[in-house]
């Protein structure tokens, strides 16, 4: 039989995990932002070495599965002498593996702009950084929104993968209820609830960010 | 009305990989003059005009603006400095087929922005010429609003506006009414006869023969990348001597007359 009081009773231990969820996938994104904008600038460089490094970063992170990604630098950084809490390691992981699909979201962005916008800076006289800065930027990040909360939501389901290497969030916190409680169904659905929940909320400030933005 | 440039293109040669676009053009551009570049459509004359402001680069031959080449330190030599080339180019318009305005800016803005990012105006000046510059093609009313916002011959206008705010010496127009429904491109083609009575040089990629025949000083005429012939309207489409031009012409005529 279903137990109402325990699922209910599940919220609290799995709502404090959830603070490791938000912090895996939040810090993972920011820093995914800034190093995904990196290897973007690398993607469309014109030296040829910088494009190679740039797709095999890419390749490397996308085509091998986020777990095994987790476990690999959880046991590699011991062995090359970094000492750090598995979260640090959940967290670089998760923003590493961001990198490579944000950076790909703002160079597909860049290149659908068509050729027209930077031709008109360009024939004005207007110099790199500020066709960069004024025109191609500002409508490139606009155009990246649904597609960045679209891998937000996706690294907020991902951070699951981190309770492998012993972080207390939401999944495994629920695996922890369950075994205490030997009520499996409950703890599950309730981590559900809360994953949905996070994820609705997400999915607005999307909505919310694309009408912004919308040019 | 600042002077108006000249521009002489001599020798000028353009490939795209084995495709020879532009073969051995030589033109003469006289200041303050309008000039239509017309032929078929893959004769070559948007690249032509293209090369004007160094949009296309062109492979040899030379490009002088007041007597000034364009695009490189010396004829078939190195690729002129970045600074002195965006200088050039602050002082030539452009307008293109497809307007190019930046949608995530107001018509004011876009006016502007060349202002405030090319010539280092401050923003409130920038704005204030900006609102002038769309006065003047008669939109002073639309000045807040997106291009979203606005009809393609409006667009086109924000566009011409935008060129003509930066006080070039010289503008270029890439075909500027072929996106547009026919009921709009009136209204660009008066724009566009305002600032010809105004003395500024003008180079027209059309495919508007009254435009070219009313407003034009000279006509230029390409096919296959050849400059085919140059000279008045009158002469080029009254009387053509070449056979490409008479047969252009009367595909011409035969498509006009419904």
């Amino acid at each position: 039989m279903f137990s109402l009081s325990t699922f209910l009773d599940a919220f609290w231990p799995l709502t404090m995990a959830a603070r490791y969820t938000l912090l895996v996938s939040g810090l993972g994104i920011a820093l995914g932002l800034v190093i995904g904008a990196f290897v973007c600038v690398l993607a469309l460089s014109k030296s040829r070495p910088a494009r190679i490094a740039a797709a095999i970063w890419v390749s490397y992170l996308r085509g091998v599965p986020m777990l095994v990604q987790l476990l690999v630098v959880f046991f590699l950084l011991p062995v090359i002498g970094i000492d750090v809490p598995a979260i640090v390691a959940a967290v670089m992981t998760t923003a590493i593996v961001a990198s490579a699909y944000i950076s790909e979201i703002w160079r597909g962005a860049i290149m659908a702009l068509p050729k027209g916008q930077t031709e008109a800076a360009i024939a004005i006289g207007m110099a790199p950084r500020h066709s960069w800065t004024r025109i191609i930027l500002p409508q490139a990040v606009a155009l990246s929104i649904p597609q960045l909360i679209n891998e937000l939501i996706l690294l907020v389901k991902a951070s699951s993968l981190v309770s492998v290497v012993g972080v207390m969030e939401i999944t495994r916190a629920s695996q922890a209820q369950a075994g205490v409680t030997f009520r499996p169904l409950e703890a599950y659905l309730a981590a559900a609830c809360l994953y949905l929940a996070i994820n609705l909320c997400l999915a607005a400030l999307g909505r919310w960010l694309e009408h912004r933005m919308a040019v | 009305m600042v002077e108006a440039s000249s521009v002489e293109i001599r020798k000028v040669n353009k490939y795209y990989g084995q495709f020879h676009a532009l073969k051995d053009i030589d033109l003469s551009i006289p200041p303050g003059k309008v000039t239509c570049l017309i032929g078929p459509s893959g004769s070559g004359k948007s690249s032509l005009l293209r090369c004007i402001n160094f949009l296309e680069e062109y492979d040899s031959g030379e490009v002088l603006i007041d007597g000034q080449l364009i695009g490189y330190e010396t004829p078939g030599g190195r690729r002129m400095a970045p600074r002195r080339l965006r200088q050039m180019r602050s002082t030539i318009g452009m307008v293109f087929q497809q307007f190019n305005l930046w949608p995530h800016m107001t018509a004011q803005e876009n006016v502007a922005e060349g202002l405030i990012r090319v010539r280092g105006m401050r923003k409130r000046d920038a704005m204030e010429r900006a609102a002038e510059a769309l006065t003047r093609v008669g939109l002073s009313d639309r000045m807040g609003n997106h291009p979203s916002r606005l009809s393609g011959g409006q667009q086109q206008r924000v566009a011409i506006a935008r060129a003509v705010a930066m006080d070039p010496r010289l503008m270029l127009f890439d075909e500027p009414t072929s996106a547009l429904d026919p009921e709009l491109v009136g209204e660009v083609l008066n724009v566009m006869k305002a600032l010809a009575a105004g003395g500024m040089t003008m180079v027209v990629v059309t495919h508007e023969m009254g435009f070219a025949a009313h407003v034009a000083d000279q006509i230029a005429f390409l096919e296959a990348g050849e400059l085919v012939d140059v000279d008045v309207p009158s002469r080029i489409l009254r009387e053509p001597e070449d056979r490409r031009i008479q047969s252009f012409l009367r595909t011409y005529h035969e498509r006009n007359l419904i």
